[in-house]
């Protein structure tokens, strides 16, 4: 009898075990900055970095799932394990590495541009918008500007057309469609300025084994050049690859 | 939706629109007026619940229930909403995670906070993350239930403990002198006619209520705001079929008639409860109504 429930209890638990092994992959994102991560029409997560996060879940051999969260609450609610990863244009910087771990970069670092409504704004002494906690907001702070700063990547743009900010300071790739499709009613303006170490995957600090998984095969996607025709999907062929 | 919406950009006007505002997301946010009322239906009572306790907890007379009831009123009351709602879900969902750890992984031996992280075992996770995207979004629904009748049963607890107290101290003494313990005098003389003094106060903290569900947003729960937010925003042609400017002031428009229709029916209907309340009270507007009667 004493072996019979020992034998199920030991049962139980290697089967407890089990469920603990396969566990689903929370992948948070923002959901507002295509084409990084964007609402599709259907309602869905879509965009460069879902379709890179479902390619690398699949190579990892791991289930996933994406989660939108507001871009102020991104990295509390991570550390708070609320979900797993943030795949949302999260450029590399050492503030952030203090809090939260990356993996290596997916996307090589990049330009970030200013817009504006009219030629001719002096970028360095103007009025600029910028999103709340990005690096861009940050390098504004410093270039001796005006800076205001917006929740969300569209109101910077808005209140350029409002004109409540003279230019809005944002990656390149962001808003290029913008200005392709605005009839001319804004241009880049400016000098582009390099900054921060790529965009990588977030994770956090405690979480060291799935890092090195994604790590790896991130490793993986550069090296048989798949990452590369993702990124010239989404940012057309000019973009820098690997 | 219709089977004309495969080529967006060949169509008319109305047919467009037909088809844009039957796209997945815009079901979405259909969905999230529902999230709005449900949220509203399940609150309003369980704050009001919330409320009757603390108030009978404020004027209990054993001092430590007493006290416990003054405390949560005051405490509640002067904590400013917004703190209130960034810090205390998350508190909630640590303390919730903390001890199924504790009951479920009595073998864990890491420590709980590493650094900045809140790292439990997998098992204790809440809702686990195996679980299906729905079952989250329902537990933080529950989680923002919980944070607003706790914030707004503390001012119903005010109102009802002012009710409590404007009802003539005379029929309190009179149910003592026809022989009534402490708590037939409460539940049969008190409480029914304690609502007609509580109505106006109560009636302000739902219209209060109705106006601070696009808090909701700062929880994580994506409502109207959130998706008007995000329907209305500039959308270029290579991310949508359905591209278009910044059309955040109509949406925000919408959510305005939303809004107002809303607050008005209610103010109609609470009228009608007023009306209904007062009847046979011994208040200037029980006594209108007993002389247009007679």
């Amino acid at each position: 009898m004493k072996t019979l429930i020992l034998g199920a209890a030991a049962l139980a638990l290697s089967a407890g075990l089990a469920i603990a092994q396969d566990k689903t992959i929370r992948m948070g994102t923002e959901g507002a900055y295509p084409p990084y991560n964007f609402i599709n029409d259907a309602g869905e997560v879509d965009g460069f970095e879902r379709e890179l996060g479902d390619e690398l879940c699949k190579r990892a051999e791991l289930t996933c799932e994406w989660v939108k969260n507001d871009w102020d609450s991104i990295i509390p609610n991570l550390v708070s394990g609320n979900y797993d990863t943030i795949m949302a244009g999260m450029s590399i910087t050492a503030e952030r590495d203090e809090v939260i771990d990356f993996t290596q970069n997916y996307y090589p670092p990049t330009d970030s541009a200013y817009v504006a409504a009219a030629d001719g704004v002096d970028v360095s002494s103007a009025i600029v918008a910028a999103q709340t906690a990005t690096i861009q907001a940050g390098y504004i702070a410093e270039s001796g500007a005006t800076l205001v700063e917006f929740a969300t990547p569209e109101e910077t743009v808005a209140a350029v057309r409002n004109g409540e900010a003279d230019a809005v300071f944002a990656d390149r790739d962001y808003l290029v469609p913008l200005v392709e499709e605005s009839n001319g009613e804004l241009m880049f303006v400016g000098d582009p300025v390099p900054l921060g170490g790529g965009v990588g995957m977030g994770l956090r600090e405690s979480d060291g084994e799935l890092r090195d998984k994604f790590d790896a095969v991130i490793s993986d996607m550069k090296a048989d050049g798949t990452l590369n025709t993702m990124l010239k999907k989404w940012f057309g062929e000019d973009t820098t690859t690997y | 939706m219709f089977s004309f919406c495969t080529d967006p950009d060949t169509l008319g006007t109305f047919r467009w629109f037909s088809c844009y505002l039957t796209t997945g997301v815009h079901m979405s946010f259909y969905i999230a007026f529902f999230k709005v009322l449900l949220l509203l239906a399940i609150t309003a009572p369980v704050a009001l619940g919330f409320g009757f306790v603390g108030a009978m907890a404020a004027r209990s007379r054993v001092a430590p229930f007493r006290w416990l009831g003054k405390t949560y009123i005051a405490l509640v009351r002067g904590v400013p909403d917004i703190a209130f709602f960034l810090f205390f879900v998350i508190a909630l969902d640590q303390a919730f995670e903390y001890l199924r750890h504790k009951a479920l992984c009595p073998d864990w031996d890491q420590p709980i906070r590493q650094g900045s992280d809140f790292v439990v075992c997998t098992a204790a996770k809440l809702p686990l993350s195996t679980a299906p995207q729905w079952m989250h979004e329902t537990y933080g629904f529950f989680l923002a239930v919980i944070t607003f009748a706790i914030v707004f049963g503390a001012f119903a607890a005010n109102v009802l403990f002012g009710g409590m107290r404007a009802v003539p101290h005379a029929q309190l003494e009179t149910a003592e002198a026809y022989g009534m313990s402490h708590r037939q005098t409460f539940w049969r003389i008190l409480v029914p006619q304690m609502w007609v003094y509580a109505l106006p106060g109560l009636s302000n903290l739902w219209m209060v209520l109705i106006k601070a569900t696009p808090l909701l947003f700062l929880l994580g729960i994506e409502d109207i705001v959130y998706w008007a937010r995000e329907l209305g925003g500039t959308k270029t042609s290579r991310f949508t079929d359905y591209p278009h400017g910044d059309w955040r002031m109509w949406y925000f428009l919408f959510l305005l008639v939303f809004y107002l229709a809303f607050t008005r029916v209610s103010e109609i209907v609470l009228e009608r409860l007023m009306l209904r309340l007062t009847l046979g009270q011994a208040t200037s507007g029980g006594e209108a109504q007993r002389k247009a009667a007679a």
